[in-house]
């Protein structure tokens, strides 16, 4: 338990003119548990971090105060616990109960109670493995989950949650979910969590404070009270709130096929089963094709394929007009005929501006330069992208990258566009702008298969579903 | 795939051994290998790695494996230096046109693959039969060398799987934008550097967080720490650290005995 009080606080990133967040007061009694809202930008993991203890002097410029029980946060690190969003590059060994123990060692715990209290937090968390589980054998979700039971294991006085969940699929995520629910039950922590995603773990606290640009106060109150009052413009700064209706964007018919699988296998040289195993898809033009099923059923290694990025084993994906699988294609001609969107897409930039970017496909593909100037033009447009047309594409904020790398992947006018989770880990607004640029992108003709764990994405735009599950296709249904 | 799996179980007896005992014996058997010049004391060296290796648990497979490339390199060393000797002396043994080998030029470049090969063997016998984690412990108990730098270095050899990932992800995240090297090798080095620079970028950045994620663990905030892991100097790790040491005199005595002995050259 401990009491947690910005006072007049305000940081400016060094380099920087402006201030991340100025002017903060706030203070949070012992034992409460906050969620804490706002658009990205609101200066959110900067007071997450401001508590942490993790602003230097060589990183930036504080004004104000920072109070953990009365006393400055920057000298009371052991005392605050906090779990970010990417599970990766949080652990620091590579044996599971290492892991665990490095926060206790370091925290000079004496070595009789370190194991117990390993094991302790383990268990609270629902660790699956024991303590030898190398870390790299993880997934996502056992990561991140790792990663909470080495905050646990310190006993906490302040729990902080960097949208803990932003990164994990549906299972992981609810996996999480589970473990901070016990954890909190037998801990008096005050807890401060940021999370997009409300719904889901809304019933975990008792208070919600909303910031606007610059930590500015936007609501502070119970959830009923602040989302009863200010549940649209919470919604429209891109918080998911719960029960706010979702867009849906019926498609009309589909058209002729534009890219077809034909019993596309994967096996990996030494695995035991084939990551995908004999599996046909058509994608017609004007229709959306979701590919949904839990993690490792294939999804991804289907994009892979699809988008003729791996070569299948056995099998082949194709489009008409070309005589070789798409694998075989050079891959110049591959973008004329399909793009793929990743879902990191930094990877995807490979020019200095966003104009560059637009137009490198199309010079690729030989296009005359006013033709590709009409292209950029107008994809620059389409996607709001024309302020930004000067900008370098790592600048851009994350609904900005994503909104691009699907300008990128259409400039060379593919009949197919195949996408690998565009929605994960964004915020409500990002998400609806998403929505409405796929359907466009989709009403316009162009054939679209989307990979998603997304349920409320596959419900707004998918025309059929085809479930994976071990590498092989349980159904193809068509749905909505 | 880059793999850091050692080449025995952990239960193996040579994976039980402190691994600052094992630095040492490492460090003495490849010095010794160094400063002598002749053929005959790198080849006892050999020989006495060799005698150990069927007590220490280590499975031959994997370690032919490790060690190929290595042998591979020491016999380049030996055929350079043999063919291409400053002077070929003593009886000719094989002549091809202007292409002599002499019984001089063969000892001597036998002597320098013979050192190259004792020390890679023994290196990769000490270090593949290491956990890092067991290392970093013994180095900063028994060596009491920084935790911040030891630590650090563990955290970051933790992430280098994940940077041959990640490679494999830009690739193909490039192929999909049409990006390609092909057949054109300076189209190829060009997307090499470039890929090489997405990469660095990639990697600061991770360096960055997990930095951060370190310090919000407590990690180096002046207290000093406490060991979960407790490495200890046990009788058995002193007698492997006298049995390099005389191990070492021994081969050198020997091919003193022998008349061959050569310091440093």
């Amino acid at each position: 338990m401990i009491s947690v009080e910005f006072r007049g606080f305000a940081w400016r990133h060094a380099g920087r003119l402006a201030s991340a967040v100025a002017d903060v007061d706030l203070r949070i009694e012992p034992g409460e548990r906050v969620l804490l809202l706002g658009p990205s930008g609101s200066g959110k993991s900067t007071l997450l971090a401001a508590l942490a203890g993790l602003l230097t002097t060589d990183s930036g410029e504080q004004t104000g105060a920072v109070l953990l029980d009365g006393a400055d946060a920057a000298d009371q690190r052991g005392r605050v616990g906090i779990l970010f969003q990417d599970p990766e590059t949080q652990l620091v060994m590579a044996r599971s109960g290492d892991d665990v123990a490095f926060g206790l060692e370091n925290q000079a715990v004496p070595p009789a109670q370190i194991w117990p209290r390993v094991d302790q937090a383990l268990e609270t968390v629902g660790f699956p493995y024991g303590r030898e589980r190398g870390t790299d054998a993880l997934s996502g979700g056992e990561q991140q989950r790792l990663a909470l039971a080495g905050v646990l294991a310190r006993r906490p006085d302040l729990i902080l949650l960097d949208e803990p969940t932003a990164n994990l699929d549906p299972e992981g995520a609810k996996a999480i979910r589970e473990g901070l629910r016990t954890a909190l039950a037998d801990t008096e922590a005050t807890l401060i969590v940021v999370e997009h995603r409300v719904a889901d773990i809304l019933d975990l606290v008792d208070r919600v404070i909303a910031l606007g640009p610059g930590g500015a106060l936007a609501a502070d109150g119970t959830p009923e009270a602040v989302f009863g009052e200010h549940g649209d413009s919470l919604a429209a700064q891109g918080v998911w709130v719960p029960g706010a209706p979702l867009p849906v964007r019926p498609s009309g018919d589909a058209g002729e096929v534009r890219l077809r699988g034909e019993g596309l296998t994967l096996a990996y040289p030494g695995a035991d089963r084939s990551a995908l195993d004999g599996v046909d898809l058509e994608l017609r033009a004007g229709e959306l094709l979701a590919v949904t099923g839990p993690n490792g059923s294939g999804k991804s290694t289907l994009a892979l394929l699809a988008g003729g990025l791996e070569k299948p084993t056995a099998g082949r994906a194709r489009v008409p007009g070309e005589r070789t699988g798409l694998h075989r294609l050079p891959a110049k001609r591959l973008a004329t005929h399909v793009g793929t969107v990743f879902q990191d897409p930094e990877h995807q930039f490979v020019t200095a501006t966003v104009r560059d970017e637009l137009a490198f496909a199309p010079r690729a593909a030989g296009w005359e330069s006013e033709r590709i100037e009409a292209r950029v033009s107008e994809l620059l447009e389409r996607l709001r992208l024309d302020r930004l047309a000067g900008a370098n594409p790592h600048t851009l904020s994350g609904g900005e990258a994503r909104r691009l790398s699907v300008a990128g992947a259409l400039a060379a006018a593919p009949g197919t566009l195949i996408l690998d989770e565009p929605t994960f880990g964004q915020d409500r607004r990002t998400w609806g702008e998403l929505v409405d640029l796929i359907a466009d992108i989709r009403d316009d003709g162009t054939a679209l298969m989307a990979v998603t764990h997304d349920r409320d994405f596959a419900a707004a735009l998918a025309g059929r579903e085809l479930a994976l599950d071990q590498g092989k296709a349980t159904e193809e249904a068509t749905r909505c | 795939m880059l793999t850091l799996a050692p080449v025995c179980g952990p239960q193996a007896p040579i994976a039980r051994v402190n691994p600052v005992a094992k630095l040492f014996a490492v460090a003495a058997i490849s010095a010794t290998a160094l400063i002598a010049a002749d053929w005959l004391t790198p080849l006892l060296l050999l020989a006495a790695i060799f005698a150990v290796v069927p007590f220490s648990g280590i499975r031959f497979g994997p370690l032919v494996k490790r060690l190929k490339w290595l042998w591979l390199a020491a016999a380049t060393v030996v055929v350079v230096n043999t063919v291409f000797a400053a002077e070929q002396t003593g009886a000719i043994l094989f002549s091809l046109g202007p292409l002599e080998i002499s019984a001089g030029a063969l000892t001597a470049g036998a002597a320098l693959g013979l050192r190259v090969c004792v020390a890679a063997t023994a290196g990769v016998l000490g270090f593949a039969t290491t956990d890092p984690t067991d290392l970093a412990d013994a180095l900063t108990q028994q060596l009491r060398t920084s935790p911040r730098f030891t630590i650090g270095s563990l955290a970051a050899l933790r992430m280098l799987p994940l940077l041959a990932a990640e490679w494999r992800q830009i690739t193909t995240a490039r192929r999909a934008r049409g990006l390609e090297g092909g057949r054109n090798p300076v189209r190829r080095a060009k997307l090499f550097a470039s890929t090489m620079f997405a990469l660095l970028v990639g990697a600061m950045r991770r360096a960055g967080r997990l930095a951060a994620a370190m310090d919000a663990r407590g990690f180096d905030s002046g207290i000093p720490r406490t060991r979960a892991r407790e490495q200890r100097m046990s009788p058995p790790d002193w007698i492997i650290m006298v049995a390099a040491v005389a191990v070492c005199a021994i081969a050198v005595g020997l091919s003193a005995a022998y008349g061959v002995f050569r310091f440093l050259s």
